[in-house]
């Protein structure tokens, strides 16, 4: 297959004026296979007839990487994970027999998965939410004209640049239950020390700052960029109006991005359903605490997985787990239709 | 339309399977080895955790001989090793030459014994103490690990902030206090009581931990039936533990954690039973603290804590040559030097009674004469207790009980329940 192929603004078949823009584009792109389909003679040259598979097939050439990789490094993995998860499989001796739902019972029955899943639950809504909404404040401030703008732009990425092993490693030193950072600050002006390790809610807190101190930034840059795309006119005319800068923001900026802001809230859920890392290195044993009260699905994958060397039951996990991440992206997908997120123009 | 449809399918199925092909051979041409260097050596790998003492030894090895390049591969903790190990088990491949093997493990994998390479060789009879060879032979006669290290267990303490708290500070007088558990806690009661910031132990999981090795049988008996839930011994391990957490003689922290390695640092706590190769930790986590002593004695007698083994997974692409590397690694005159690089105590009968072993002094501990007070805690010993393939993963919810304990979370008789309840669990 060769990739010279003609650019999509050849006019070879006698295509529509084309507009600019990629959406005009693809329009070609379309007509020109209608007007192919059209023209079609029994006894076309055999250029003409390379041309039009170059036409027809270029597009998904192009997109095909992708989905070739999916497919071996997603697709397959997913089909597979399914067909551990109904056999006896331990991680060392491998294969056993087949035992039907048998893992999924066993897994719904451990209370430790309940658990994780209440854990798991409760940081995604502690990370999340607050990195949605500090990542929106954060991107306004970023599109106004500051001095020195983009080295404060690229500012908020470098969270985002440092491995997750290392925040753990920072944030273990500042949220140490004895002999942390903060305590100490907190002991210093005379309040108790929090135990950031051993009660529920905090060890969430703490995880879920080493979540947002990382994601934020990148989540601002993304807003900032769909920001950048919001006519200037508009924050005239609204200035115009006597509407404030929080005003503008509120009623200009927020209702323009909302397809952004969809996509981002749909990434950081996925995201945030799967914490692995932080959770993790938040202690060295790596079972999220001695009552596993910041232990997270994926953990619990693992521990099943690699500490009880059940395979089965650990493939078992991760498919419910899927599974519980689908019912989140539909119902924020339902959620943000009804706000007309998507309906609206397109 | 339904013609064009499938036709249009039947082209992209075409070209889909045309590109796969071309990628896969380009992936199969890109392959370069990763097992050579540039110059045409053989590079052999050694993965090991905390401090084995190799770093001399490696490069010794590698000036000594022109074939092989040694690089060694140093994992934090047991535990993250430990996971390295069973995910490359699992998948096949990616191990590294030589993989150290902790015993805490070691009987969860002689069931994988397939996937090591024999190591037997008659020339190599009789270099370790016989227990630790006999741990290391599957049913068949194969011997899968050459060991390093043992574990007898010293007690070290903080003589400065003995003197404090009036207690005697000298070797030999405070050797007297740890006979046995009973009078080495009423020593810390009397500690704390004079110095209520100070603990007298490091964490309350190492000294149930010291204790739990003391047991022959504590989670498994000798056919690997679980007994944890009801051995008497258990349960009293861990009643005093628990006791003595709510007098104040425990820190409250784990071991290895963030905390832990700070009250090395803060007067955090006075003694804690420390193997050989602990005592390369504790120089590391108290550098620049002064007073540090270890007593020749051991509550209870002797005991061993740890200790490791060296495989050559068979996975590797150099069996013969990392067998070749681990029969010298371990042979005695390196492993003294590894002693003597990081207190990691040998397993070698040759090694015990070598000089360099029995007349070395560890300046950090006061200028004690720690290979002496080792070898007699080696020989202090009195069996090795059974491990069987669960005993790490009961061993981990027992800590975790008295973690529950020490945190306040539950309640002594709560944790032992929910332990139970682990127990269960594990099967």
């Amino acid at each position: 297959m060769t990739l010279d192929s003609p650019s999509v603004t050849s006019v070879e078949d006698g295509s529509d004026p084309s507009p600019i823009g990629d959406t005009a584009a693809l329009a070609g792109a379309r007509s020109r296979a209608v007007t192919d389909e059209r023209d079609r003679r029994p006894s076309s040259p055999f250029r003409q007839r390379l041309s039009r598979l170059d036409n027809r097939l270029s597009p998904y050439l192009y997109v095909s990487p992708f989905f070739l990789l999916f497919a071996l490094v997603g697709l397959f993995p997913l089909l597979y994970t399914a067909f551990v998860s109904v056999h006896d499989w331990s991680l060392l001796g491998g294969q056993g027999d087949y035992t039907g739902l048998e893992n999924y019972r066993r897994v719904l029955e451990d209370r430790y998965f309940w658990n994780a899943l209440r854990n798991t639950i409760s940081i995604f809504l502690l990370s999340s939410v607050p990195q949605v909404l500090i990542a929106l404040v954060l991107a306004g401030l970023l599109d106004t004209q500051l001095r020195g703008r983009t080295l404060w732009r690229m500012g908020v990425l470098i969270p985002f640049v440092v491995a997750p092993a290392a925040v753990a490693l920072i944030f273990g030193n500042v949220f140490g239950d004895r002999y942390g950072l903060v305590n100490e600050a907190l002991q210093g002006i005379g309040l108790e020390p929090i135990k950031w390790h051993v009660n529920t809610l905090a060890s969430h807190v703490a995880i879920a700052s080493m979540v947002n101190w990382r994601w934020t930034g990148y989540n601002a840059l993304i807003f900032l960029a769909a920001m950048q795309a919001v006519p200037r006119e508009l924050y005239e005319s609204a200035a115009i109006d006597g509407a404030g800068k929080v005003r503008q923001f509120v009623s200009v900026t927020l209702p323009l991005i909302r397809p952004t802001l969809l996509f981002v809230v749909i990434t950081s859920t996925i995201g945030g359903l799967q914490v692995f890392a932080e959770p993790r290195l938040f202690d060295t044993q790596g079972l999220g605490g001695s009552d596993r009260q910041y232990q997270t699905l994926t953990m619990y994958l693992w521990e099943l997985g690699w500490r009880v060397r059940d395979l089965g039951m650990a493939s078992a996990v991760a498919w419910l787990l899927f599974l519980i991440i689908i019912v989140f992206a539909l119902v924020n997908l339902a959620v943000s239709r009804r706000f007309g997120a998507l309906g609206g123009r397109r | 339309m339904h013609t064009r449809k499938t036709r249009r399918a039947r082209l992209v199925t075409g070209a889909l399977m045309a590109l796969t092909l071309t990628m896969t051979a380009a992936a199969c041409g890109g392959g370069d080895s990763d097992d050579e260097t540039a110059d045409g050596k053989i590079k052999l790998t050694v993965a090991t955790f905390n401090e084995f003492g190799y770093e001399g030894l490696i490069e010794e090895y590698n000036a000594m001989q022109d074939d092989v390049v040694v690089e060694q591969k140093k994992a934090g903790t047991a535990n993250e090793h430990q996971d390295n190990l069973y995910t490359k088990l699992a998948a096949g491949s990616g191990l590294s030459d030589i993989e150290a093997i902790e015993v805490d493990w070691w009987s969860a994998l002689m069931e994988q014994s397939d996937a090591f390479v024999d190591l037997s060789d008659p020339e190599l009879d009789g270099r370790w103490l016989d227990w630790k060879t006999e741990a290391a032979t599957t049913p068949d006669g194969e011997l899968i690990g050459y060991g390093t290290d043992i574990g007898p267990e010293g007690m070290c303490y903080r003589a400065d902030l003995f003197k404090k708290a009036g207690l005697p500070t000298d070797r030999e007088e405070v050797a007297s206090l740890f006979a046995d558990w009973d009078s080495y806690f009423e020593a810390g009661r009397q500690f704390v009581k004079k110095m209520p910031k100070t603990a007298w132990y490091d964490s309350s999981g190492g000294t149930a931990q010291a204790m739990i090795n003391q047991t022959e049988y504590s989670f498994e008996d000798e056919d690997n039936n679980v007994i944890a839930a009801d051995n008497a011994d258990v349960k009293a391990v861990f009643d005093t533990i628990t006791a003595n957490a709510a007098d104040g003689l425990s820190t409250g922290l784990t071991q290895w954690s963030e905390d832990w390695t700070a009250s090395f640092q803060n007067d955090g706590f006075a003694t804690m039973a420390c193997p050989g190769w602990m005592l390369g930790v504790i120089e590391g986590n108290a550098d620049g603290v002064e007073g540090w002593d270890i007593a020749n004695a051991f509550p209870g007698g002797g005991g061993n804590w740890g200790g490791s083994y060296l495989t050559v997974p068979a996975q590797g692409d150099h069996p013969e040559e990392a067998k070749a590397l681990a029969a010298w690694l371990t042979a005695p005159e390196q492993q003294v030097k590894a002693f003597e690089a990081k207190g990691t105590f040998p397993s070698q009968v040759d090694a015990l009674t070598d000089p360099a072993l029995t007349g070395a002094t560890n300046a950090f501990f006061n200028d004690a004469p720690t290979g002496e007070i080792l070898a007699e805690r080696a020989e202090a010993v009195p069996f090795i207790p059974h491990k069987g393939p669960k005993f790490a993963d009961i061993n981990t919810a027992y800590q975790q009980a008295i973690q529950r304990v020490d945190e306040g979370k539950e309640s002594a008789d709560e944790a032992w329940q929910s332990f139970l309840a682990d127990v269960e669990r594990l099967g």
